[in-house]
């Protein structure tokens, strides 16, 4: 019983070390001081200020349909890219996973900066789709590590039974293959969508005048002080995502089998 | 029987998968990569070429390795041990806090596995910088555990601006890359393994070393690679939790781009990647069925 | 397999279309400091001459140069600082101003014009936008005596209390002014002085920041920071503790102008732009919002506030201002040469 206290407070430590900053962000969107160091009372005012600021709803509005746009074309190439390296011999399959891991393993200021110059050999003018494509290419690698997993533990012998009893393998995929492997698609598009919101260096040089993302935009703020209206962001868009995870997973609690206890 | 036999046994392998060919039945699942090759030359490769290109020439596009050989220079020598320490000691203090955590989820009754994995990414919603900035409210002289501790009439706590700061910062913004690949490999082992030393009488401790460390080494050093490497590069967190006193290497090649001397940037980024080369090189030894490091 | 390439191909041709801009008109792209202005003024502008600003922002002029220089974005106006406008102007990156199209020119006060010389000779090329000094802020109570020199940052009384500036040419501006050089310098023995004294320094740091130092000095974080004029006023604001000088031994002003690069496209557009910024009542606006001090003397005869318009922060005598310079561009060499120094200096 000792064991169960001290496993469960250790869980409860590193949460609190995870989480310790957002509270803070979380009490100083409610700081009428601006600066941080400061606690100068309560206050609502920046969230209300938050919805007239055109230029913080731009960066917010942008922020998501990149993450969203990035994340969802990065699970579909990264998906199939998934099937076809899990069904390659060795070789060519150790090729790929290699270069799959560099995006990831690069460090960002490298990307980032390899790919502006590709942008600009190329006479491509930045804008929304250069940082669109940048996203997409650093988002494809952690949608391919999250979903080949779930591909290995597929048992082969479903998709063969399923063409031989007259399904087309496009039917026999999407019928059977996806509902499987679906877990890790999810997460890999959710892990897309994690990193392509907190991306900055690799967004500030491959952006357009135009755009402006939430992590550029915040940036640029540093030197004058961050507006408390980020803080107000930051806390509505958590909350947000708290909230839908919780009812995602009240939902799937009712459909799960018990697992077998070690 | 001894208990290595047991781990030699337990996963026959189909003639399929111990060739990975067409393990899904579909002869023809190449086409599928095409879209992915394709992007992975224009925006994977060839952004690479071009860091080489720049890496290996001067100004006036002649052949050099002057920009390579800089990092011999003493500053930035010392700034590539310095990084090299901090990544070290923070990986391994990611893998130590990580290893435990991953083993207790794994025990728990949690239904839902997806849901462990989306409350250790959750932080990641919130700027990374916001969140940085927030720990020095944390750790500062004037911060939140001096002012608890001045309360209590307690020694403070100096670590704002020195480099344990900075190993904080990263094992903070790394943990979740290291728990989440041991997690996964953690659940993925059969039970039945586990109980079958039990009952040929292993003990908690040998069980462990000899059944699921060994087991879980790809997990492993799937996160040491996805904290290591990364954590080299870092500028940001020495700067606002280090109070910018230490310069890393990650600080030397931002200066250099930052300045426009491209070539010299890049010339140092080549080197850097000789690290990612080699952890590239460790994991595939590791993962001998190519399977990839995996996060989930 | 036909649905599936369908439905990838309708993704990429969407994704890719959603990047094609609307092109209508009458534009100007302005590439600016973070929260440099008062976005009002834009609206403003736009109504008046029916151009629509695109407003981009930037936190450092290096992170602005290598997106102008590799021109891989086309801007139209640019707020560059003092020795940046000159390494434009040395790198051929600027268009000269026609000053026919910028006549609130005149309401730019004089001495400005001339600091301005020291990096833009003739002033062809920029229209000074805001302007500082960098000097020293303190916290009464933590203190003992008043603080007029440099030297106190080299103090070992107060070690461990010090927020140096993170940044090369300051730093090194404040070394070598209190060696008695010039900021400008290229002599190596100078400089190697400079250096050994930053050395010295470096034990006695809490840490070097730039931004960071507003917040820091306002909770009582440290004793002593080094801070730019136009962020004196609003810290001061906040943490009455905290005072501003520019120490006896000289100090670096510093000039943020309005340049139009090379390869804009809406020249035109670009210079009604900078003439407005220009106009009084709206330098007014953005001095109000941004509390830099402002070169413009039509706006400063606005001013309502009388202790702003007085504010020895805001606007210092002429006798601080003679004591101090503006930087110059050395060339790439020497930038080099200042950047390996201070990477020596962070030793352990």
């Amino acid at each position: 019983m000792v064991k169960k206290f001290i496993e469960r407070f250790y869980v409860g430590l590193i949460l609190f070390f995870l989480y310790a900053p957002i509270i803070i962000l979380i009490i100083l969107s409610f700081n009428s001081s601006k600066s941080r160091s400061k606690w100068g009372g309560f206050t609502l005012h920046w969230y209300k200020e938050l919805f007239k600021n055109q230029s913080i709803m731009n960066a917010l509005y942008t922020t998501l349909i990149i993450a969203f746009l990035s994340a969802l074309v990065a699970t579909i190439i990264g998906t199939a890219a998934a099937i076809a390296i899990n069904s390659m011999k060795k070789t060519p399959r150790t090729i790929m996973i290699a270069i799959t891991n560099i995006p990831m393993l690069n460090a960002d200021i490298v990307t980032g900066i390899s790919l502006m110059l590709l942008f600009v050999a190329m006479r491509y003018t930045l804008g929304f789709t250069s940082v669109l494509i940048s996203h997409i290419t650093f988002n494809i690698p952690y949608v391919i590590l999250s979903v080949m997993p779930k591909l290995k533990q597929l048992n082969p012998h479903t998709f063969e039974a399923a063409l031989d009893l007259g399904a087309s393998p496009v039917y026999a995929f999407f019928k059977v293959i996806l509902p499987d492997i679906f877990p890790g698609v999810l997460t890999g598009f959710f892990l897309a969508f994690t990193m392509s919101l907190d991306d900055f260096v690799i967004t500030h040089f491959t952006k357009g005048p135009e755009i402006n993302t939430l992590s550029t935009k915040i940036y640029t703020e540093v030197r004058k002080g961050i507006k408390p209206e980020i803080y107000a962001l930051s806390t509505l868009m958590f909350i947000a995502v708290l909230l839908l995870l919780v009812l995602i997973n009240r939902r799937n609690a009712d459909k799960r089998e018990p697992i077998k206890k070690v | 029987m001894k208990i290595r036999n047991v781990l030699n046994t337990i996963t026959p392998k189909t003639p399929s998968q111990k060739n990975g060919a067409g393990s899904l039945g579909i002869r023809n699942t190449k086409w599928l990569s095409f879209p992915y090759i394709l992007w992975m030359v224009g925006f994977i490769i060839i952004p690479l070429i071009v860091i080489l290109y720049y890496g290996l020439t001067t100004n006036d596009k002649l052949l050099t390795l002057d920009n390579i050989k800089s990092i011999l220079d003493p500053i930035n020598l010392r700034s590539l041990r310095l990084a090299l320490e901090l990544s070290f000691v923070s990986t391994v203090i990611c893998l130590l806090l990580a290893y435990p955590l991953a083993m207790i989820l794994n025990k728990s009754k949690m239904k839902s596995n997806s849901f462990i994995v989306m409350i250790i990414i959750l932080p990641m919603w919130m700027n990374f910088l916001l969140r940085t900035i927030a720990w020095q409210n944390i750790l500062e002289r004037t911060g939140i555990i001096n002012t608890v501790l001045k309360f209590f009439n307690l020694p403070m706590l100096n670590i704002i601006n020195t480099p344990s700061a900075i190993i904080l910062g990263m094992v903070y913004n790394f943990l979740p890359f290291m728990v989440l690949p041991i997690y996964n490999v953690l659940i993925k082992i059969d039970k039945d393994i586990i109980n079958a030393a039990r009952d040929l009488g292993a003990n908690s401790i040998q069980t462990f070393l000899k059944i699921i460390l060994p087991l879980s080494l790809p997990g492993v050093i799937s996160g040491i690679t996805m904290v290591f490497v990364p954590s080299l590069t870092t500028f940001v967190i020495s700067n606002i939790l280090g109070g910018s006193k230490i310069v890393l290497i990650g600080n030397v090649i931002e200066q250099q781009f930052r300045i426009g001397n491209w070539h010299a940037g890049s010339g140092l980024s080549l080197v850097l990647m000789i690290f990612i080369l080699i952890s590239m090189a460790i994991l595939s030894k590791y993962d001998k069925e190519g399977e990839g490091g995996s996060i989930w | 397999m036909k649905k599936y390439i369908g439905l990838t191909a309708l993704l990429i041709l969407m994704t890719l279309l959603a990047g094609c801009a609307k092109n209508d008109g009458n534009k100007v792209y302005v590439y600016n400091w973070g929260e440099y202005i008062d976005y009002e003024t834009l609206d403003i502008f736009t109504e008046e001459t029916g151009i629509t600003v695109v407003y981009e922002e930037y936190e450092l002029n290096e992170d602005m140069y290598p997106k102008v220089q590799s021109g891989a974005v086309s801007y139209d106006v640019i707020c560059p600082s003092d020795y940046m406008i000159q390494k434009m102007i040395e790198n051929d990156l600027l268009h000269p101003l026609n000053f026919d199209n910028i006549p609130n020119i005149k309401y730019i006060d004089e001495s400005y014009l001339e600091s301005a010389e020291e990096f833009d000779p003739g002033n062809k090329y920029s229209v000074p936008y805001t302007w500082g000094t960098l000097g020293i802020l303190y916290n009464k109570s933590m203190v003992d005596e008043p603080i007029d020199s440099w030297g106190v940052l080299f103090d070992e009384k107060y070690s461990g209390e010090i927020l140096m500036i993170d940044s090369v040419r300051d730093a090194f501006a404040i070394a070598l002014q209190y060696l008695g050089y010039s900021l400008n310098t290229t002599n190596e023995a100078e400089l190697e002085e400079a250096k050994a004294l930053l050395k010295n320094q470096y034990p006695l740091v809490q840490a070097y920041v730039v931004d960071q130092v507003r917040d820091k000095m306002i909770g009582g974080e440290a004793a002593i920071g080094v801070i730019y004029s136009g962020e004196a006023i609003y810290t001061s604001r906040e943490n009455p503790d905290l005072e501003y000088v520019v120490p006896k031994e000289g100090s670096n002003v510093w000039i943020d102008g309005w340049v139009i690069p090379k390869n804009s496209k809406n020249k035109e557009n670009a210079e009604a732009f900078i003439n407005f910024m220009s106009r009084p009542d709206i330098a007014l606006m953005n001095f109000n919002e941004i509390t830099y001090s402002t070169p413009n003397y039509g706006a400063w005869d606005l001013i309502e506030d009388e202790e702003v318009k007085n504010s020895p922060v805001a606007f210092p005598s002429d006798e601080i201002l003679d004591r101090c310079t503006a930087f110059r561009y050395l060339g790439e060499e020497m930038e080099a040469n200042y950047i390996q120094k201070w990477n020596e200096v962070k030793g352990e």
